[in-house]
């Protein structure tokens, strides 16, 4: 009894901790605010902007949510996660759900209203991060006692396993995926969400109880030997992470209006994972232009666009001999090797 | 204060600890030495809970440890400062210390806590600011054992403080010991390979080999025994 009354009071501080961040970070709320104020005047001149150039911004915005969420587990917490794209389509498939069904039901022939889509497109994305986050934390308790190398491959095959649980389930369109799937996904949302996710993830990285998880990434058995719960921030790094690549997924798919299963198999991760280790693990800054680029690349390289992975994989190896420490890493020492 | 009783670890197939009993009487600095792979290290982190243990029991305070995860037995006041000085290297000083009282809430005692290790080590206070990754190996030894002293322990167990020091910066951490020690009554269990100054600074010492304890007693009578000698004081 008295030892459940005290997690209960340390999970409070560990909350209060986390809603007052020390204010060593005066630049993240002027970055959220920027961001912000960037995402509504990006949607004011939205029609006046090329419709393909507004699609770049779309995927660019899609791709930072995915590779900031992730760096929280694999760059700040240290933990080599294979699997955000699984988590990212229990996002898509939750929230498309919701909105194939709810549509119709609600707003019949006449499409609804602006304010009226919204909110369900929100509840719809926040139903789809929801569950990525359920999904994370059921694969997070099991996992997460493993380290390294066994916690990669396990990440791994929950991402295979996701897309032929999918595959198989005829409700959600089996092989075939979703299709229909209202097109909600504005620039004005993914980029909101881009930012949300950019200071979320920052606060909590710099808050005293987000120190921790650089401590665990730094050296796990001394964080236990001063007393932090080590399971517990992994878990916390890899629900939080899921949640937001569950976000991500719900955007891409009332962007892209068709899901199939294939689309978030294996090298959906280790594409997200690339931008993670090119951005040089833990540096969010680095992390976000890493997304940018590797974003515009394919568009830049259309004619090449077969062999992306291709210049992917010797991307990673150019990247990995020229600079180890991360492409756009310039702080000596900052970066564990 | 701390009394362990046929204590037994194993990896795997391995058992690194095998019936270790001793005891460490409150306000005492006690050692535990003896060669490479004797199983001190395993013995510690058996106590803070960073390793399970086979067999045998831990009791601290007439509490039993013996299944209680780290961040439970850190909360009861057991101290311990890894082996090979594992600081936070890309936090700063400051957060490295932030980080040792993790499990303090009261910001009056965290603050005096930083007090008292700013009075045993001032180098710390000059690099507050500074990666911990980027200090000396004696600042990193200074902030290692400083982090530990954030958490109020009651008991500290010191795992190879001499480890890699140049020898005038070992006689200083171990002054420093004995000061933490006598000023503030704090309980030792101190691990070294450098037996001769580990049975200087201790009253009781026990010597591990291959996972056993083979030979225990006060420190000043061990320092005369022909056998110990021989094997650990260089004749
Ligand atoms: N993670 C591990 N897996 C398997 N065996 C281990 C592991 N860690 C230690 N051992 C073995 O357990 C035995 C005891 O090791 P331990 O680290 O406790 O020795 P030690 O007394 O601290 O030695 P040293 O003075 O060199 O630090 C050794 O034989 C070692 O090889
Ligand atoms: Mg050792």
């Amino acid at each position: 009894m008295k030892s459940l009354v005290k997690k209960s009071e340390t999970l409070l501080s560990v909350e209060s901790k986390i809603k007052n961040p020390k204010s060593k970070i005066p630049g993240a709320h002027v970055a959220l605010f920027a961001a912000l104020l960037m995402a509504g005047g990006v949607a004011f001149f939205a029609g006046r902007i090329d419709p393909y150039h507004l699609d770049v911004l779309t995927n660019i915005g899609i791709n930072v949510i995915l590779a900031v969420s992730l760096n929280l587990v694999n760059g700040h917490t240290g933990q080599f996660s294979l699997g955000h794209a699984g988590f990212m389509s229990v996002g898509a498939y939750l929230s498309a759900a919701v909105t194939l069904h709810f549509v119709p039901k609600l707003f019949g022939e006449d499409g609804g209203g602006t304010l009226a889509t919204g909110a369900l497109f929100l509840a719809a994305l926040l139903t789809g991060g929801l569950a990525s986050a359920l999904a994370g934390l059921l694969v997070g308790i099991p996992s997460l006692r493993l380290r390294g190398d066994y916690l990669a491959i396990v990440t791994l095959g929950f991402g295979q396993i996701i897309v032929v649980m999918f595959q198989n389930l005829e409700p959600l369109g089996g092989a075939l995926g979703l299709n229909g799937i209202p097109p909600y996904t504005t620039v004005f949302w993914v980029l909101a969400f881009a930012a949300l996710t950019v200071f979320t993830i920052g606060c909590l990285v710099r808050s005293t109880y987000g120190r921790g998880f650089l401590a665990v990434r730094d050296d796990e058995v001394a964080a236990a030997a001063i007393g932090l719960d080590t399971t517990r921030y992994k878990i916390v790094a890899f629900v939080v992470g899921a949640f937001f690549a569950g976000i991500a997924g719900g955007l891409y798919a009332h962007f892209r209006l068709t899901i199939t299963p294939g689309g978030f198999d294996f090298t959906k991760s280790i594409e997200i994972v690339v931008m993670v280790i090119l951005g040089g693990m833990g540096n969010t800054l680095g992390v976000i232009l890493a997304a940018v680029l590797l974003t515009l690349l394919p568009e830049v390289l259309r004619p090449v666009a077969e062999y992306r992975m291709i210049l992917y994989s010797f991307l990673l190896i150019m990247l990995m001999l020229v600079r180890p420490q991360g492409l756009f890493n310039f702080k000596p020492g900052k970066a564990k090797p | 204060m701390l009394s362990v009783a046929n204590l037994s670890v194993s990896y795997g197939a391995i058992n690194a600890v095998d019936g270790v009993s001793f005891a460490v009487p409150a306000g005492a600095i006690v050692t535990l030495i003896g060669g490479n792979g004797a199983g001190k290290t395993t013995t510690l982190r058996a106590l803070s809970g960073l390793l399970r243990t086979r067999g045998g029991s831990i009791t601290f305070d007439g509490a039993d440890l013996t299944r209680l995860p780290p961040h439970e037995i850190v909360a009861r006041g057991l101290g311990h400062v890894p082996e090979g000085r594992m600081i936070f290297a890309n936090l700063t000083v400051d957060e490295n210390l932030a980080m040792g009282a993790y499990l303090q809430h009261d910001r009056q005692r965290i603050a005096e806590n930083r007090d008292y290790v700013f009075g045993i080590f001032p180098r710390l206070k000059e690099r507050l600011r500074q990666s911990a990754g980027t200090l000396s190996g004696g600042e990193q030894q200074m902030l290692a054992i400083g982090r530990a002293l954030m958490g109020s322990p009651k008991f500290l167990m010191l795992d190879e403080p001499s480890l890699g020091l140049a020898p005038r910066l070992v006689g200083t951490i171990f002054e420093k010991i004995q000061e933490i020690n006598r000023s503030h009554g704090l309980t030792i269990l101190l691990v070294e390979q450098n037996a001769r100054l580990a049975l200087e600074v201790s009253s009781h010492a026990h010597v591990l080999e291959t996972g056993r304890v083979v030979m225990s007693g006060p420190s000043a009578e061990l320092r005369a025994d022909p056998r110990l000698k021989a094997a650990y004081l260089g004749g």
